[in-house]
């Protein structure tokens, strides 16, 4: 199929199959899944301009999906997304700048590839950490997570979370659908991180801030995959915008990629109804690594996936 | 519960089946169509262009999720 915009002939299958792909790990983990899609709108001979644009513009639709499912039943709250997409966009800007910082001296490819290595690789440490430290604690059962009762969400982090909540800097704001009382500088701040990630490693960085959601915030599981989905939607719709009339968005690609993302994000979002929060977290652990490979084998061979 | 599963497993395929049918239609008679226009947007009116973007993207969102739901109530309601 020949795509005007970006001139490129790409089969539509191909695209179909890896937004479903993307849409399964978007639904279930809250995150874009750019790790995949680049690489993958990369190997069929999309430039990398067109890649990460179009990939944003995927990633609106996708998460739309996933948000209304989750939404029904009860993991979004809508307060907190509304919040963390102020912080995002300005992180995301500030990172973007900080790309243009080390363009200029020269040094990116090796800095970025650094950072992402040591960000990718402990994430995934802490959490395979954590996530079976809370499992061997609580001897947690598989059944389905439905009552609002097992959303309750033990974690081994509990402490630092808790004593994170109770730093009284004004203004506190209280999240009645998360259950959470914190200060509104401690949301903005983790959400400046994530989007300071993201315009500096590219993607929505869904893989730090669902992390830091659960283990910073103190957000269940299910919700802060609900919520970092609404929390994307709006950063990625940004993002789109920039990169569209920049030229770099080819709008027919991310439709047909949707198409198959659109039913892999709803069997996602499902899935999560039958995982506890730490068996959630522990299948996340490899989301990192296998980013973290991606740079590697980028750096090693000088081939950009 | 091995019933239900394979029940719920064949109604799914069902419905993939069908939605396939549908999106190669809707590959053919919408998005062939709609390439040339949002090429010449592309090119002239890249403001617009961002916009129309969001809003198609959110918008096959709704409607496709609306289909596969609408799809997968009608299939369970006929196996039952």
């Amino acid at each position: 199929m020949f795509f005007p915009i970006s001139g490129a002939h790409i089969s539509p299958i191909y695209l179909v199959i890896v937004g479903f792909v993307i849409g399964i790990l978007g639904g279930f983990f809250g995150v874009g899944g750019s790790f995949i899609a680049g690489p993958a709108l990369r190997a069929v001979g999309l430039d990398w301009n067109f890649a990460i644009g179009t990939d944003l513009a995927h990633i609106v639709g996708k998460s739309v999906v996933a948000v209304r499912q989750h939404r029904a039943f009860g993991n979004v709250d809508l307060k907190l997304g509304l919040i963390m997409a102020v912080g995002t966009i300005g992180g995301a800007e500030v990172g973007a700048q900080l790309i243009q910082m080390l363009k200029r001296a020269g040094n990116v490819n090796l800095v970025v590839s650094v950072v992402s290595i040591v960000v990718y690789v402990s994430i995934s440490t802490f959490m395979i950490w954590e996530s079976r430290k809370t499992l061997s604690q609580t001897r947690l059962s598989s059944g389905t997570v439905k009552d609002t009762k097992a959303k309750h969400d033990p974690s081994a982090f509990k402490h630092v979370t808790r004593g994170i909540q109770r730093l009284k800097i004004s203004p506190m704001i209280t999240l009645p659908v998360s259950g959470v009382t914190i200060s509104l500088w401690i949301i903005l701040l983790v959400a400046f991180v994530g989007g300071l990630f993201s315009g500096f490693l590219g993607g929505g960085a869904g893989y730090i801030r669902m992390p830091s959601m659960v283990y910073v915030l103190g957000i269940p599981t299910h919700l802060a995959v609900g919520t970092d989905l609404f929390e994307i939607i709006i950063s990625a719709s940004y993002g789109t915008f920039s990169h569209a009339i920049k030229g770099n968005v080819d709008i027919l690609i991310a439709l047909v990629m949707h198409t198959g993302a659109a039913i892999g994000a709803q069997i996602g979002a499902i899935s999560t109804q039958y995982f506890t929060g730490p068996k959630i977290r522990l299948a996340f652990v490899p989301l990192p690594l296998i980013g973290a490979a991606i740079v590697i084998y980028t750096l090693m061979t000088g081939h950009k996936l | 519960m091995k019933k239900e599963t394979a029940k719920t497993l064949r109604a799914f395929l069902i419905e993939l089946a069908i939605y396939a049918v549908l999106i190669v239609a809707y590959f053919f008679l919408v998005l062939h169509f709609l390439g040339d226009w949002l090429h010449q947007l592309e090119t002239r009116h890249r403001y617009t262009y961002g916009s129309v973007a969001i809003l198609l993207m959110i918008g096959q969102a709704v409607v496709l999720q609306n289909v596969t739901t609408f799809l997968l109530r009608l299939i369970r309601r006929r196996a039952e």
